[in-house]
């Protein structure tokens, strides 16, 4: 049997032709700022700044595969972040912040599910409310204060949670700067990797992308897997929340904002599909690494700062409009006949 | 470590995969099916499905109209009637899909409470469907949507993937309606043709082989040759004492298999036949004589 020759090449090498862009654009990066790319502490910065992105993102791919969409998780960045904040720092209760914060998260994502799955409020218009929401709770709640977590260093919380505790010196001293939110991060994604494609709930997830009806016919329980897709968001996103506050010791009430734009197109460069279905956690990786590349990069190379989401957006639309053709050839032929080139495609033509 | 102990729920049996060896254990002792009091092998029983006074309303729209009917536990039903009859609505109470607005679902003898009923229990109790549209993921590879919603999982709900795509394999190569070239159990269904798709969800359940099979208009995207094979498909399921609801609009294909016909009009139940009795001819005629009567409409 010709076995998988209809299959397209980005889908029998998960993630192919985002790797591609990406070694392009690391490529392009060593060449125009030698200093930075070819030296390991750019990379080592990565290894302590990306973390909170691929956890958002890593959510997002769910959500998005099963064709909803969240909205709110900035919003879990700045509540959960500020709960973590003022127990951690005026009561002093060190891993007991740790858990009340993810059980903030896991709160504002169970409510989102549930607004979603059971009120049936599309996940654009629920999410978009609770991130107002969660939102002003934590401003008003924190009084617009910002909590400096100045000392956490020395607690066993920081430690654990964002420490460097490999110590090398002379050449191998960057090893030094080896955070550890980088290692639970990549620990997180495998695991995520595997429930998505091998785990009951991630085909699941898949099917609900594809069509809740067919989900429901199948045997899917519609509304309890939306509600578990929503939970883990919130989740991700708290944990994103407290290596964040850690990373940074400070906590600033909008400090998720920034994440909001970001994480999405890191998912969808990645080449999970917009519509849902399909979701991809090795491009996820990769988008997010092409979005914290360039962010770091554009800098390194002389462009001003104001250029980094121009160029973020630019890829962001090139990468969107390149799958849309690569994989959705029905998506494609409607969007070709609309400018009636379909014959000059190779497709049928219209009659 | 994914291969310890592999778990397959297959209609309402339960197998255990020890290694390579196959284990029959008993029969729908599931804990999602634990609402239902006695195991179906316990007493014999006289109807697979029975359908108490069922009414069903989309908003203002009423689907169904004080449905009684009953499928017996080898007997094969012919269910007939005009476009937006009912059928698939009826069908679709059957096989947890929709709850009836009001109104009874017996299954083997034994009283379902309809609000834990889903489409995940009635798999557990052995009731198989053919959905006439809308049954397969479009995006997704056929190894999955031959057992979405039923995986073969380790305890921690992991997929294993060998063991589906072995068995994806076999029910491919067996399937109605393929030509079997360039199709392998890696592409997707948005690849195949209409035909394709409906030999796929015919064949998915001819693998889950249920005490119930439902069957919504199987046949209205297949050649003739493909038809046959589902109707002989409808002939073993009842040589081999399990029951069928077949809905067709073709009434020489129902004449042919079915042991009665229920003839569904705006919701209702207005006749059954047998149609041992008549001719295809007589049917078609009794057919139409039925919808001029005053009344009835
Ligand atoms: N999900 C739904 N929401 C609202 N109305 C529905 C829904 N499903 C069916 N209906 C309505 O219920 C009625 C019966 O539909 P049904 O699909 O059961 O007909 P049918 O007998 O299967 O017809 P066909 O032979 O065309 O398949 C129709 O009037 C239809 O519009
Ligand atoms: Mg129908």
């Amino acid at each position: 049997m010709a076995k998988g020759s209809r299959i397209p090449i980005t889908r029998r090498f998960e993630g192919l032709p985002i790797i591609i862009v990406f070694m392009c654009i690391l490529a392009a990066f060593m060449y125009t700022a030698p200093g930075v790319f070819t030296q390991p502490f750019i990379y080592t910065t990565f290894l302590s700044t990306l973390p909170p992105l691929v956890l958002l993102a890593m959510g997002l791919t769910f959500i998005l595969g099963a064709g909803e969409i969240d909205l709110s998780f900035p919003a879990v960045i700045g509540f959960s972040g500020f709960v973590f904040a003022v127990l951690f720092k005026e009561y002093d209760l060190g891993w007991w912040a740790v858990l009340a914060a993810l059980g903030a998260g896991i709160l504002v994502g169970f409510i989102n599910g549930a607004l979603v799955a059971f009120v049936g409020i599309p996940a654009f218009i629920t999410t978009l409310g609770t991130q107002f929401f969660w939102y002003g709770m934590a401003t008003v709640l924190s009084g617009g204060k910002s909590y400096a977590l100045r000392g956490a260093e020395e607690s066993a919380v920081w430690q654990v949670i964002v420490g460097r505790p490999l110590r090398v010196e002379g050449d191998f001293a960057w090893v030094s700067q080896v955070p550890l939110q980088s290692l639970w991060t990549i620990i997180i994604v495998v695991f995520l990797w595997f429930v998505l494609n091998r785990h009951r709930f991630g085909e699941h997830t898949l099917f609900l992308g594809d069509s809740n009806e067919v989900s429901r016919v199948l045997g899917v329980h519609v509304e309890w897997e939306k509600i578990k897709i929503f939970t883990m968001m919130g989740l991700l996103a708290a944990i994103a929340a407290i290596m964040l506050t850690l990373e940074n010791k400070n906590y600033f009430g909008n400090q998720g904002q920034g994440y909001l734009l970001t994480a999405i197109a890191s998912v969808l460069i990645g080449g999970t599909s917009i519509f849902g279905g399909r979701a991809t956690i090795v491009g996820t990786v990769f988008g997010c690494l092409i979005i914290g590349m360039i962010e770091a990069g554009l800098v390194a190379t002389g462009l001003t700062g104001a250029w980094v989401r121009t160029i973020q957006g630019l890829v962001f639309l090139i990468a969107i409009i390149f799958y849309l053709f690569v994989d959705e050839p029905q998506k494609r032929a409607l969007f070709l006949s609309r400018f009636r080139l379909r014959s000059r495609f190779g497709g049928r033509t219209g009659r | 470590m994914l291969s310890a102990n592999f778990r397959l729920r297959c209609g309402g049996n339960l197998c255990y995969f020890a290694g390579e060896g196959i284990v029959l254990i008993g029969n729908m002792k599931n804990a999602r099916s634990a609402n239902v009091a006695a195991p179906v092998d316990a007493a014999p029983f006289e109807n697979i499905v029975r359908l108490e006074n069922v009414q069903k309303f989309f908003g203002a729209i009423q689907a169904l109209r004080d449905v009684n009917l009953s499928i017996g536990r080898n007997e094969i039903v012919g269910l007939i009637g005009d476009n937006g009859a009912g059928k698939s609505t009826l069908i679709k109470v059957m096989t947890g899909v929709f709850k009836p607005t009001s109104g009874d679902v017996y299954i083997r003898d034994q009283k379902l409470d309809l609000d834990n009923f889903s489409v995940s229990m009635a798999h557990d109790l052995s009731i198989e469907t053919v959905y006439q549209d809308k049954s397969l993921g479009e995006k997704q590879p056929l190894w999955r949507n031959f057992f979405v919603g039923r995986q073969i999982t380790n305890r921690f709900g992991f997929i294993d993937i060998k063991r589906e795509k072995e068995i994806a394999n076999q029910i491919l190569m067996d399937a109605i309606g393929f030509r079997g070239a360039g199709i392998g159990v890696d592409s997707t269904v948005s690849e195949l043709s209409g035909g394709e798709r409906q030999g796929i969800a015919i064949g998915r359940a001819m693998h889950f082989n249920a005490d119930l099979i439902v069957l919504d208009e199987p046949t209205a995207a297949l050649a003739v040759k493909e038809v046959r094979k589902v109707l002989d498909f409808v002939k073993r399921i009842k040589n081999s004492g399990r029951a069928c609801v077949y809905i067709e609009h073709n009434l020489a294909h129902v004449h042919e298999v079915a042991d009665r016909l229920v003839i569904l009009e705006r919701g209702a139940v207005v006749a059954e036949i047998t149609p041992q009795d008549m001719t295809v001819a007589e049917l078609t005629d009794y057919l139409i004589s039925l919808q001029h009567e005053p009344g009835e409409r």
